[in-house]
């Protein structure tokens, strides 16, 4: 419902399913922003030298949609922006499919890309899921980046300072 | 005493060969102690226990934390979405 507030507009999801770019694209269309900024991530065919021939990225489910909605809350706090998109796939993806979007719109470009870096930043810090990749050399999990227990306490303002 | 079902997630699961492990703990046992316990029951686990955050009703909380008495528990490696 467009109201004619400048209050933000937030579309979230974890999703099995190939992710539409330009579908996420227009849900953050509005005629108040002059400034969209898109992320993909797609699926690389190399990661630390060896060849990837597909991940799978698994989810704790119920969290990751938890994790995705307080980012983007966290996010539309912090910058004047009207409208978030954040997706995150799930399951097989071969070299090249979409992995993640995040689409940011906002009157002026400056706020976008920051609030848009902020997000994708801190989505891999956060949310609980994991990729397997497989390549010719086996199959093998990627374990990067600890989570860390302040995330569950935290109040929107004293995550970055440690970082 | 009190019962947890503990879900794990990626090498901790596939390791482990199940979704879920299933705990018996005293009142107020804290994140330390579920960790110690696990260890204790599933040395092959304990590489990879010593690397999980731990959530429970999907927060994570800290190492000296009780465990909250009816949310779910989840172990989670360092993670790698993006």
């Amino acid at each position: 419902m467009n109201t004619g507030e400048a209050a933000t507009r937030t579309y979230t999801a974890l999703t099995p399913d190939p992710i539409n770019v330009e579908e996420i694209r227009q849900r953050v269309a509005d005629p108040a922003c002059g400034a969209t900024v898109l992320m993909t991530g797609q699926v690389r065919d190399r990661h630390q030298g060896r060849v990837v021939d597909r991940v799978t990225y698994q989810a704790y489910a119920p969290m990751a949609r938890q994790v995705l909605a307080e980012l983007v809350q966290e996010a539309a706090g912090r910058w004047p922006v009207l409208r978030f998109a954040l997706v995150h796939r799930t399951g097989v993806l071969p070299v090249g499919e979409t992995s993640v979007v995040v689409a940011v719109a906002a009157p002026h470009r400056t706020e976008a890309f920051e609030a848009c870096r902020w997000c994708i930043d801190e989505l891999k810090r956060r949310l609980p899921v994991w990729k397997q990749e497989e390549g010719p050399d086996g199959v093998r999990w990627q374990e990067e980046i600890p989570l860390e227990s302040s995330n569950g306490e935290r109040d929107g303002s004293g995550r970055r300072e440690g970082v | 005493m009190i019962r947890y079902e503990v879900r794990l997630f990626a090498s901790l699961r596939e390791q482990a060969g199940v979704e879920t492990l299933d705990i018996e703990l005293p009142e107020g046992a804290t994140v330390a102690q579920l960790l110690e316990r696990l260890s204790a029951l599933r040395p092959d686990l304990a590489g990879g226990l010593r690397r999980v955050a731990v959530a429970a009703g999907q927060r994570i909380i800290p190492r000296d934390a009780p465990l909250p008495p009816g949310e779910e528990v989840a172990l989670l490696p360092p993670v790698s979405g993006g």
